[in-house]
């Protein structure tokens, strides 16, 4: 049974014993009291004509004195009745609506709610814990993918967000401490359709939290956590967290590519990012000295990476635990000219502005930028509610930690090849890059690169699997020819084929594929919705390898048979 | 001292004394059975089953099933008196039995409820 029932129950007992009380004081008055018949004797009301008379006298007060006219004691005995059992009728209905005002039982009753919607799911879907930044936007993204969420954030105004955030496809949220197990376990924990945990709050406990519970429950499923601090990331790795993201260490990673091959970091953030960068706006940037200013997570975390790549840096900070901890630091904020100055602003080719104030970050690269206007500014963002002054503020990098941490998770989600594919890219340069990046252009233009892969296989490609069983070779190019019309190609192409262990990045169009081999593409996202047809509809696929529009039915078989 | 487990006992074990001197007599003989000692016995009854709502342990499920069960049987009982007296044509030997044996039956449902109470009370010392 559950808690609502009980609340209601025990709340309603006081209530009900008045009505119970009020009801037989009330029907043993009337037996008790003597009446008169029609013939003027005296009379005893049975218990009988006692119950229905003071049943309809509590809850309508009308049909009148029965089966004799009353005499004047009972008319007083009722008069006094009327009202006891009007108050205790006020009294109980009363306090069931107050009960149902409250907002203990408003709780209880959401959750009850949102636990049965959950447990209905039937399809499979993510449980995310925490809706900030990073969770609203990876939430928006899985549902525009059509693939199902549970939200579960400690703020009711979050919650209230999700609502009023208009998804295409419906997303039961609650509003509960995520660390705790049994608002885990409602949200579908050990649900079978749950297909993976994305640990997103801002408390790095609650994440461990969050992410421990998952793997100790069902080890297999993927796990994705945030964290903020290195001891939490080694702790979350030890139980084989599958994706421990940190959003400092991640920027300081792609701005540092940036730098130093600056056509592969596009490769990369058309692939990660919606919003991608248009070609033209590489940097070439020679070597040359960088000042980060602010020296916390996000400054330490930079400049670890900057110094893995051999980038000469000079930091400021104010801070007295932060001072000293470097060869070159200058001591102060970096708002003023001086500061910049005596850091050597005149030889430097870049500046981070990385405090934990945005303000201060907006400042630093204004005045940067009037002592030197060709250097490159980067720019740390800590609040989503400033984006609109960052995004005119002219910095060439805005990090935003939020939407970098949703990313990388989306890549993840999307296909696990992807992260495969961005490891691979480590082996080549950057010219190669610059090819691939002239290629994916000239499929997708300005518009979204979107990634995408298959595993041939019963699963996932079911014609495909049909047509290998009965020995036709299928090649690349079946993936990529439009299924209305052969002759045309698809706006997409493939990046990386792994058959077992083997990976060929880049493979050719006359490739031919096996069972089980497994393809990553990329291009526009209307492609993909068209190559959905030719991996899962044998016809399509048919006419694809053919030309000819198959028809499978026994009829038709039978009179192309004839003809 | 628990004022709450006074009231709570207080009824339970008079829903059951109530009951069993309703039960007492001749089971057809209609003098031996009073109607206000019937009424008072279902009162009684249906004030100990509201008291029972709402507790969550396994004995407090099993109480208000008793109480359920003797609530059932004595309306049965009064309904079955107060179609013999109004509509059947008066009392008879055969339907006094039938409403005293209904009574029977809650009496032993208020017996086991006794009984629970007792080994709630014996299982938790204070």
């Amino acid at each position: 049974m559950n808690n609502v029932f009980y609340l209601l129950l025990r709340r309603l007992r006081v209530p009900f014993i008045t009505m119970i009380v009020v009801y037989s004081i009330s029907i043993l008055g009337f037996v008790l009291i003597p009446g008169q018949d029609d013939n003027g004797n005296v009379w005893y009301m049975d218990f009988f004509h006692a119950v229905y008379f003071v049943s309809f006298m509590g809850t309508t007060i009308g049909f009148g004195e029965i089966p004799f006219a009353f005499t004047d004691a009972q008319r007083m005995w009722t008069l006094l009745m009327i009202y006891a059992t009007v108050v205790a009728w006020l009294y109980g209905i009363g306090s069931m609506l107050a009960l149902l005002q409250e907002p203990v039982f408003g709780r209880l009753l959401r959750r009850r709610a949102f636990t049965s919607e959950v447990a209905g799911i039937a399809e499979p879907f993510y449980l995310v814990c925490g809706y900030g930044v990073t969770g609203r936007f990876v939430v928006n993204k899985l549902a525009n993918r059509d693939i199902r969420a549970v939200v579960i954030d400690m703020k009711q105004e979050r919650i209230d967000d999700l609502e009023m955030d208009s998804l295409p496809i419906r997303v039961p949220g609650l509003c509960a401490d995520a660390a705790l197990p049994d608002v885990l376990d409602d949200a579908g924990l050990q649900h079978p359709h749950c297909i993976g945990v994305l640990a997103l709050t801002d408390d790095d406990n609650s994440n461990l939290a969050v992410s421990i519970a998952s793997k100790l429950l069902v080890p297999k499923r993927m796990v994705i956590s945030r964290t903020e601090a290195e001891v939490t990331t080694a702790n979350l790795l030890s139980f084989g967290t599958d994706q421990v993201v940190d959003p400092f260490q991640a920027y300081a990673g792609y701005l540092s590519m940036a730098i130093h091959s600056p056509y592969k970091h596009l490769v990369y953030d058309w692939l990660v990012n919606p919003y991608h960068r248009p070609v033209s706006s590489v940097y070439q940037l020679k070597q040359g000295c960088w000042i980060i200013c602010g020296f916390g997570r996000f400054g330490r975390a930079l400049y670890k990476a900057f110094k893995a790549d051999t980038v000469f840096v000079t930091v400021i900070d104010a801070k007295e635990q932060n001072v000293n901890q470097t060869e070159q630091q200058v001591w102060g904020i970096g708002t003023e000219a001086q500061t910049l100055e005596e850091a050597g602003i005149h030889d430097a080719v870049g500046i981070v502005a990385g405090t934990e104030n945005d303000a201060d970050n907006l400042s630093i690269i204004m005045t940067a930028r009037q002592l030197k206007p060709k250097l490159v500014t980067v720019v740390r963002q800590n609040l989503d509610a400033n984006r609109l002054v960052f995004r005119h503020s002219g910095a060439d990098f805005v990090m935003e930690p939020g939407r970098i941490i949703a990313n990388q998770i989306m890549a993840q989600i999307k296909t696990p090849l992807l992260p495969t594919f961005i490891d691979a890219l480590k082996d080549f340069d950057d010219v190669w890059a610059h090819t691939l990046l002239n290629r994916m252009s000239s499929v997708v233009g300005e518009d979204e690169l979107d990634s995408w892969s298959f595993t041939i296989g019963e699963v996932d490609t079911p014609a495909i699997h049909m047509a290998l069983d009965e020995g036709a070779i299928i090649k690349m190019k079946v993936f990529l020819k439009d299924p209305r019309d052969r002759s045309h190609m698809l706006a997409a192409f493939p990046l990386m084929l792994r058959s077992g262990e083997n990976i060929k990045i880049m493979p050719g169009e006359l490739t031919e594929l096996q069972m089980g081999d497994e393809i990553l593409f990329c291009g526009l996202t209307k492609a993909f919705k068209q190559v959905e047809w030719t991996v899962n509809n044998y016809n399509v696929l048919q006419y694809i390898l053919t030309g000819k529009d198959a028809n499978s039915t026994l009829l038709s078989r039978w009179l192309n048979k004839d003809s | 001292m628990n004022r709450e487990k006074v009231i709570f006992a207080f009824f339970i074990v008079s829903a059951l004394t109530l009951n069993f001197g309703f039960f007492l007599g001749e089971i057809d003989k209609v003098i031996h059975h009073n109607v206000f000692e019937l009424f008072a016995a279902l009162v009684v009854s249906m004030i100990c089953t509201v008291l029972k709502f709402g507790d969550r342990t396994h004995l407090g499920a099993l109480m208000l099933a008793t109480s359920l069960v003797a609530d059932l049987q004595l309306i049965v009982a009064a309904i079955l008196w107060g179609f013999a007296e109004q509509i059947s044509g008066g009392m008879t030997d055969s339907m006094m039995s039938s409403v005293v044996s209904l009574s029977g039956g809650a009496l032993l449902a208020n017996i086991i409820s006794v009984i629970l109470l007792v080994v709630e009370t014996i299982v938790v010392r204070r």
